[in-house]
């Protein structure tokens, strides 16, 4: 049943990506059980315009946990405490009345804040520039039916297409890497028939473009999965290890 | 049809017009590709597959977005699936089925032309998104499953659990990625399209803001596509995304670019109840789900209160006093009504004083008899000749997780209860705008060199879409449709060199946007965006919603006038212009929904009769379904925009050679 909760929020603020930054505490009052995180702080940033204060700065699109655009590092855990859910998707219900919460940025260098709670996450769209496609141009395909592929292997792909981008895999590894959004994709084409032209290709581009971005090494935590929203699976990195070695060993170039 | 209007639907036979036409407009050659360039406003599926398809044949691509990255646009929500006349379920589908229904679904108020070529490309679709690595849901035999939607009676729709439209994105987003990586694609992430750049009334360009520094940018091109999605967000709570606008198109069409059937929105009928005050979104729950839930109420209104009251549940009602209510109305179509239809028997009956949350505002949706269903089928299969209750019940909750377990998890989420053991409860929200810019047969706005591509457009859906019709549209026009009909222009414009964005035109539009950015920084208000946001919201949705009266319309327009100038006299935009800047960039957008709920008011007013999602109090039958009228009103309403917010009408007579007109009949 709802219930109205006080809390203390202490969240990054940070002017631009040159300004050092540092938290900022706000108390919040009278918040619904039954609101969504960026819900409480729609109602804190409304009191903050009010107030004449600078609103806090903090990515968010479709709220309903698929875009991908949430970030929020609550209380040292990306998108929050509770298990395969986004900020957007995380309730006040998970919170206790009294509740001091800790709101920071993604932390990682090849993330740089933009401001408060917002970073760049462009690295992740380079990486699957570099080889996480299919190279068809459109109009080539051949009919759907034609190319029949066991349900495992399609429902296992798709698991792993169900990635959205977020960025909580790397705020949550201690080494900043980002295997298993690469491996994530790698896995998704690896799977398909579709996608075996160019499967040696696809791994060493993209796990070339990932180092150069300065995503750090795994080192098998799995922090990455456990606090992944989508609960991708650390199989995935297993998969794209096995491909990556064995597309060097085959390599001709 | 007035002479601003020139459909160019191709002469000839339905059948052969698109195959005609593809085989006769006239080409670029590749090498004057290369010095042709297109900007594309927006990397949902039209942009994204636009993008992908124009780099690839050789064209100079520059796509926008306002989102971080191309991949988070709102087709990325979509949820049920995708249509397509493939017949692979041998259930007598065909192009001209899916034709046919989404005519009708649409209440007669669709081009026939658009229509039919949107069913004809459908098949491709599939066969592209396979090839691109999209993993579809398949049958252990290896092939694609299908399933069915309202307001068809084919299983046409192709799905990926309950995130199709994500999986449909990413695989138009993988292409995008891959042009840009190849450099035939430059991609302007957080940015956003503020005004349009016309030269002698031919669009050159665009005025866009960095959304990061807060620079104005100017961008030439030799064609501009708006794929930038719907304007439901006017009615402040939607199922669209926080940021989805009118913007790009409200620029545009204060530019000239008429706007077509505004009034047309889309009430979906299964959404997740308002909660509260801080509500600032709606969540759908697709309509996949009413393959297997049952929607009803109470048939008495004494449990509807008790259950408002907390005092019983709604397992306590036993079967006789429930009321499947489209089940009951609607027999041959049943819980699979077109989403108007729902919408409206579901608000009927909550006015009527059986709804079943604490606001009145809810009817249940229920799993329970299919959830036994598919439990005894699974003991069948299973070989089971005594199985318990609670085996059946176990097995049947497997079976509906496989189905639907996304979005069982993401109600459970946001409400707080759990669907596999109590009925879900829903009622209708904003979904999906019909109306949108005016295009012809090319896609292309009344102004040349403008097209308008997905939601964003007016044309294939008219008063009502279908449900799975709307990522068919995006991914057909961007795939199939555009790349053939733009070098029905960009033909002509080969002698046209790239013009300099120091020229006058270029220079007015960026002091045009420096002057609307400046006052509304300048107004230093009391009130926050949000405030006037929520405000124009409820207007909308009590006057220009699901049910609209020439009363309550007439209120509206003079009640969003007085708002209107009270949001440019009071409203507060806190920080700097030249910097990242969210209470800027939501006034800009609220500024233009201000004005399009007018018009769209207008646009209601106007249309004496009931047709789709438009339902006008006074034109109704005795059952209380829409009275359309064909005699009057059988015409596209294309709006052409005059200083100070007034407006001309302009027709365009719908003609109907291949489908007979009647009574949309659900029975």
């Amino acid at each position: 049943m709802e219930k109205n909760l006080n809390l203390s929020l202490k969240v990054w603020r940070q002017k631009n990506a040159k300004d050092k930054g540092q938290f900022e505490t706000y108390k919040v009052n009278d918040i619904s059980t039954d609101m969504s995180f960026l819900e409480m702080f729609d109602v804190l940033n409304e009191r903050l315009i009010v107030d004449g204060k600078e609103p806090i700065a903090f990515d968010h699109d479709c709220r309903e946990g698929i875009c991908g655009m949430c970030s929020m590092f609550i209380n040292g855990r990306p998108h929050g405490p509770k298990q395969g859910v986004t900020t957007c998707q995380l309730h006040m219900r998970s919170f206790n009345d009294g509740d001091t919460i800790v709101v920071e940025p993604w932390r990682a260098s090849p993330f740089p804040v933009i401001k408060d709670l917002v970073v760049d996450r462009s690295a992740f769209d380079r990486i699957i520039s570099a080889g996480g496609f299919i190279s068809i141009n459109t109009g080539n395909a051949q009919d759907a039916n034609s190319l029949p592929i066991p349900k495992d292997d399609a429902d296992e792909s798709f698991a792993a297409a169900s990635c959205i981008g977020c960025g909580a895999c790397v705020a949550a590894c201690k080494n900043a890497s980002a295997m298993l959004f690469v491996s994530a994709k790698v896995s998704q084409l690896a799977l398909l028939p579709q996608g075996q032209p160019e499967r040696k290709q696809r791994v060493m581009e993209m796990v070339a473009q990932m180092d150069s971005e300065g995503f750090g090494s795994c080192t098998n935590t799995g922090a990455c999965s456990a606090e992944c929203p989508k609960e991708i699976s650390l199989t995935h990195i297993a998969r794209m290890n096995r491909d990556y070695i064995s597309a060097e060993l085959s390599s001709t170039k | 049809m007035t002479s601003k209007l020139d459909s160019k639907i191709p002469e000839g036979n339905l059948e052969q017009k698109w195959t005609k036409y593809r085989s006769t407009v006239p080409l670029v050659n590749p090498a004057n590709k290369r010095s042709l360039e297109v900007l594309i406003i927006g990397s949902g599926l039209a942009g994204a597959s636009a993008a992908a398809s124009l780099a690839e044949l050789g064209y100079k691509v520059k796509v926008f977005c306002f989102q971080d990255s191309a991949r988070r646009a709102h087709s990325i929500a979509a949820q049920g699936g995708i249509n397509a006349a493939k017949n692979y379920q041998n259930d007598g589908d065909s192009t001209y089925r899916l034709f046919y229904d989404t005519i009708k679904g649409g209440d007669y108020r669709a081009r026939e032309a658009n229509v039919y070529r949107l069913a004809e490309v459908s098949a491709n679709i599939i066969d592209q998104c396979v090839a691109s690595g999209v993993p579809f849901a398949r049958e252990y035999g290896g092939l694609l499953s299908n399933r069915s939607f309202g307001g068809t009676q084919v299983q046409r729709t192709f799905y990926a659990a309950g995130q199709t439209g994500q999986q449909l994105l990413l695989g138009a987003y993988s292409g995008l990625q891959r042009q840009v990586g190849m450099g035939n694609v430059k991609m302007y992430a957080r940015h956003e399209m503020l005004e349009v750049v016309t030269i002698d009334g031919v669009c050159r360009g665009i005025i866009a803001r960095d959304l990061t520094t807060g620079n104005l940018e100017r961008h030439f091109g030799h064609a501009v596509l708006l794929c930038t999605g719907g304007y439901g967000n006017v009615f402040y709570l939607s199922t669209n995304a926080m940021g989805s606008n009118v913007t790009a198109a409200w620029k545009a069409h204060k530019k000239g670019a008429m706007m077509a059937n505004p009034c047309f929105t889309q009430i979906h009928p299964t959404c997740i109840p308002v909660s509260g005050d801080h509500q600032s979104k709606l969540t759908l729950m697709s309509e996949s789900l009413r393959n297997d839930g049952r929607i009803w109420v109470p048939a008495k209104k004494e449990d509807a209160v008790a259950l408002r009251e907390n005092r019983i549940k709604p397992n306590d009602i036993k079967e006789e006093d429930r009321d499947y209510y489209l089940e009951r109305r609607y027999p041959a179509f049943g819980n699979l009504v077109p989403r108007d239809v729902a919408s409206r028997a579901a608000k009927e009956r909550c006015d009527a004083g059986f709804g079943v949350n604490k606001t009145g505002e809810a009817v249940f949706l229920d799993f329970a008899f299919n959830t036994i269903r598919y439990g005894n089928m699974e003991a069948t299969k299973k070989g089971m000749h005594n199985p318990t209750q609670d085996q059946i019940v176990e097995m049947g909750r497997a079976v509906v997780k496989e189905k639907y377990g996304n979005l069982f998890d993401m109600y459970q989420q946001i409400t707080g209860v759990n669907p596999y053991e109590q009925p879900m409860m829903i009622y209708p929200a904003v979904h999906y705008t019909m109306g949108g810019l005016w295009v012809d047969y090319n896609l292309m706005t009344n102004i040349p060199g403008l097209y308008a591509l997905g939601e964003a457009n007016f044309s294939e859906h008219g008063a009502n879409r279908l449900g799975a019709s709307a990522l068919m549209q995006g991914l057909a026009d961007g795939y199939f449709v555009i790349p053939y009909t733009i070098g029905a222009y960009l033909n002509k414009e080969i002698m046209t060199k790239a013009i300099p964005t120091d020229h006058e035109a270029f220079v007015a539009a960026e002091n045009k946007v420096k002057g609307t950015i400046d006052q509304l920084m300048g107004i230093k208000g009391t009130k926050s965006v949000d405030y006037f946001h929520k405000r124009l919201g409820l207007i909308m949705w009590n006057k220009c919603g699901m049910a609209r009266s020439s009363e309550e319309l007439t209120k509206a327009i003079s009640d969003i006038q007085t708002l209107r100038k009270e949001f440019w006299s009071d409203v507060r935009v806190p920080g700097d212009a030249n910097e990242m800047n969210s209470e800027l960039e939501k006034a800009v957008r609220v500024a233009d929904f201000l004005e399009l709920g007018e018009l769209m008011c207008k646009d209601a007013l106007t249309r004496n009769e009931s047709c789709g999602g438009h339902f006008r109090e006074e034109y109704q039958t005795e059952e209380g379904e829409a009275m359309r009228d064909d005699e009057n009103y059988k015409y596209v309403a294309a709006w052409e925009y005059f200083e100070g917010n007034t407006w001309e009408l302009h027709k365009e007579d719908l003609v109907y050679e291949n489908i007979k007109i009647a009574q949309r009949s659900y029975k």
